[in-house]
């Protein structure tokens, strides 16, 4: 290693890498904020499960960072995101609220995603340009495609995110959407939140090459995998993915490796298939810790402000799950309302 | 003996398995993880890897193999976790599985069983769907609907030993429900059966999959109030044997038929079409039909409530039929 190259390091160490990457200190402590936020509501989400409250929970435990580190990279004024069940703390970051998703959860008229019609975790706004969400794995991919081929055309100069697992990428609909995208060179990002199982079938067993960023060479477009529990190296690369589509050189995949610290869904017992040294091994290296450690290393934050915040965020999700809890059920004269039509 | 559905399923895997080598099982979470409903619990353990294999989430591929490896000589029993997720794999059964044998005279057999699950609580529109009519819908596959252990136990074994394409359409909400399985290894239902659950003179009750249970229940309810229904269980959608429905309907006059899905284009309209053609000079009044709301399944329990079709559905039809006489029912 170079004399320079140490010096470099010490340097960055010293500032930051968030600075060298242009995110400001606060950004940095909002990305925390939500990574915080979404994990809270994430847990009382599966207590509500476990108390009867809610029939389903699916869990973005252990995500928050790679799906905060991707939002942060994009513009929430113009760019469409089609998320996927994981996705709390990027559709937070996009603008639904605590109380959106308790009301969701909980099948409630008010429920902005589906007035009460989609299950728990099928994020949908269009106001926001969340897109909305079958829960039949992949669909979403091609129609990514063409949300950014309008985005082309219309000029809007908006680009597309695409979420999914590493599962997904085993569908005709992964790899029918990224070829169509990557010839029409369209501002889409094919974002894989890579944690390693597909239910309880490990990746071996759902890809024949080791990442899926290696998929990207059969499209000709970038391949590119990243430690998906650091937040700033996934704003790194989809920033630079962001600017790809955004001069109309096309899409890229983003492949960030990181691990659901749960089950698969409320439905589902790990214990079966996950060997519980691996899920511990795997919670050493938890997002939160990781960037409370950063806060505080750099003087972002001390153990009061973060025990502050986690008060804040206690309060956002007992108001979220109060407001749910006491709102109606859609009315029943609603049953057949826009079954097609206005 | 006495099995619940799921291990009635599960039986007929593994003595088919143990009877035949060629029958081998694919499909997603199958393996360690005894499938996502637990039917294949055990499997893997018993038979390895290799005929208990686990696949990537590629529906289109599980059919598609499932075809070749039939065209190649094995038996496969490959499993599409839900039918919600099985339309990917539509283009392989409708124009590959139902049409190699018709359209290439006969030449290729396909003997693929496809294992899939309908109906579902609570996990909204593209997660409860019952979509087997589609497939119904298709000459050259037959479609298998199961309402009871031993029809699940005996018409899968059936199925395997078929040379045909057939779809299997387990229930998600009947896997707990136990009854009488013969305890005999060759004990096989054949397919195109319709089968009385429950003998009655003055109404019939047509049904297949869950429906059979609202029907059933509603027979009971019927019962208390000295109606006697008849349920027919349809067993097997395609082909379908109208031979017990006729009977019944000569015999009672009057049919409401159940379905746990939707009603347009649907099980209950080729059912009345037909009673129209081979039957009409029976029916003492219209053929009526109860299902869900024509809507996608919302996920709001008291919406599900409402789109789902209920025993009550039944009892104010039968009312209805029973004319004046019926009006009782319905307090
Ligand atoms: C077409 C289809 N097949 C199967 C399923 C059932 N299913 C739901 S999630 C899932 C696993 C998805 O794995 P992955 O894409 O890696 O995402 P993860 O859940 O691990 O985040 C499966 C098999 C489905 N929803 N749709
Ligand atoms: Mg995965």
């Amino acid at each position: 290693m170079a004399t320079g190259d140490r010096v470099d390091l010490l340097e960055r160490y010293q500032h930051g890498r968030h600075r060298e990457l242009g995110l400001t200190d606060e950004d940095v402590r909002r990305m925390y904020e939500v990574m915080l936020l979404a994990r809270r509501l994430d847990e009382r989400m599966w207590i509500l499960n476990r108390t009867g409250q809610a029939p389903f929970a699916i869990s973005g435990q252990g995500h928050e960072a790679a799906q905060v580190g991707a939002a942060w990279a994009l513009d929430r004024e113009r760019d469409w995101i089609y998320p996927y069940y994981r996705d709390v703390a990027l559709v937070l970051v996009w603008g639904l609220t605590p109380r959106d998703l308790m009301l969701q959860l909980l099948g409630k008229a008010a429920d902005p995603s589906s007035g009460g019609r989609q299950m728990p975790n099928h994020f949908s706004s269009r106001r926001l340009r969340i897109a909305p969400q079958s829960s039949v794995v992949g669909t979403q991919i091609p129609q990514a495609a063409g949300t950014a081929l309008a985005s082309k055309l219309e000029g809007t100069g908006a680009v597309t995110l695409v979420t999914f697992g590493e599962g997904a990428t085993a569908q005709g609909d992964f790899h029918e959407g990224v070829n169509f995208a990557a010839i029409h060179r369209l501002p889409v990002i094919f974002f894989c939140e890579n944690n390693g199982y597909a239910i309880s079938v490990p990746a071996e067993k759902e890809l024949s090459v080791p990442d899926v960023a290696d998929r990207a060479l059969g499209y000709g477009i970038p391949g590119v995998t990243v430690d998906g529990n650091d937040p700033f190296e996934v704003y790194r690369v989809v920033r630079e993915a962001v600017e790809r589509a955004r001069a109309g050189e096309g899409p890229s995949l983003i492949e960030a490796k990181t691990y659901r610290l749960l089950a698969h869904s409320s439905d589902d017992d790990d214990s079966t298939y996950r060997p519980r040294e691996e899920v511990e091994a795997w919670r050493q290296r938890d997002p939160l810790p990781r960037l409370a450690a950063y806060l505080k290393e750099h003087g972002l934050a001390d153990d009061a402000d973060l025990q502050a915040l986690e008060e804040q965020v206690r309060q956002q999700v007992d108001d979220a799950t109060e407001h749910a809890q006491a709102a109606p059920y859609p009315r029943a004269e609603h049953l057949l309302d826009h079954v097609t039509g206005p | 003996m006495e099995l619940t559905y799921r291990e009635a399923v599960r039986r007929a895997l593994m003595e088919e398995m143990e009877r035949d080598e060629r029958v081998f099982i694919m499909g997603e979470d199958v393996g360690a993880y005894g499938g996502s409903y637990a039917v294949t619990k055990g499997l893997l353990a018993r038979f390895g890897p290799e005929r208990v294999r686990d696949t990537p989430i590629s529906e289109a591929a599980i059919a598609g193999a499932g075809i070749g490896a039939a065209l190649g000589g094995l038996r496969p029993v490959v499993e599409i976790m839900s039918i919600n997720f099985i339309l990917p794999a539509a283009d392989q059964l409708i124009n590959g599985a139902a049409k190699i044998h018709y359209m290439f005279n006969g030449q290729f057999h396909v003997p693929l069983v496809v294992r899939t699950v309908n109906g579902g609580r609570r996990l909204a529109a593209t997660h409860s769907q019952n979509l087997e009519v589609l497939f119904a819908f298709i000459p050259g596959l037959k479609v298998v609907t199961p309402a009871s252990p031993a029809d699940a136990y005996g018409l899968l074994k059936a199925a395997i030993r078929d040379p045909d394409p057939v779809l299997f359409v387990e229930s998600a909400l009947l896997y707990s429900m136990k009854g009488p399985v013969p305890d005999d290894p060759d004990f096989l239902v054949p397919l195109g059966q319709s089968l009385v659950r429950r003998e009655g003179r003055d109404l019939t009750l047509v049904a297949h999959s869950r429906g059979v249970v609202v029907a059933l229940e509603a027979a009971e309810r019927l019962a208390a109030q000295g109606v006697e229904a008849e349920v027919v269980d349809l067993r097997t959608l395609r082909p379908l044997d109208m031979g017990p429905v006729l009977a019944s309907v000569r015999k009672t006059g009057r049919v409401v038929i159940v379905g746990d899905d939707w009603q347009s284009y649907g099980v209950g309209a080729e059912i009345a079409a037909r009673l129209a053609e081979e039957a009409f000079e029976a029916l003492r009044g219209p053929v009526l039909r109860v299902g869900g709301a024509e809507v996608p399944m919302p996920y709001a329990a008291n919406l599900e409530r409402l789109a789902l079709p209920q025993v009550d559905g039944v009892i104010r039809r039968a009312a209805r039929l029973l004319e004046g006489d019926g009006a009782w029912l319905v307090r």
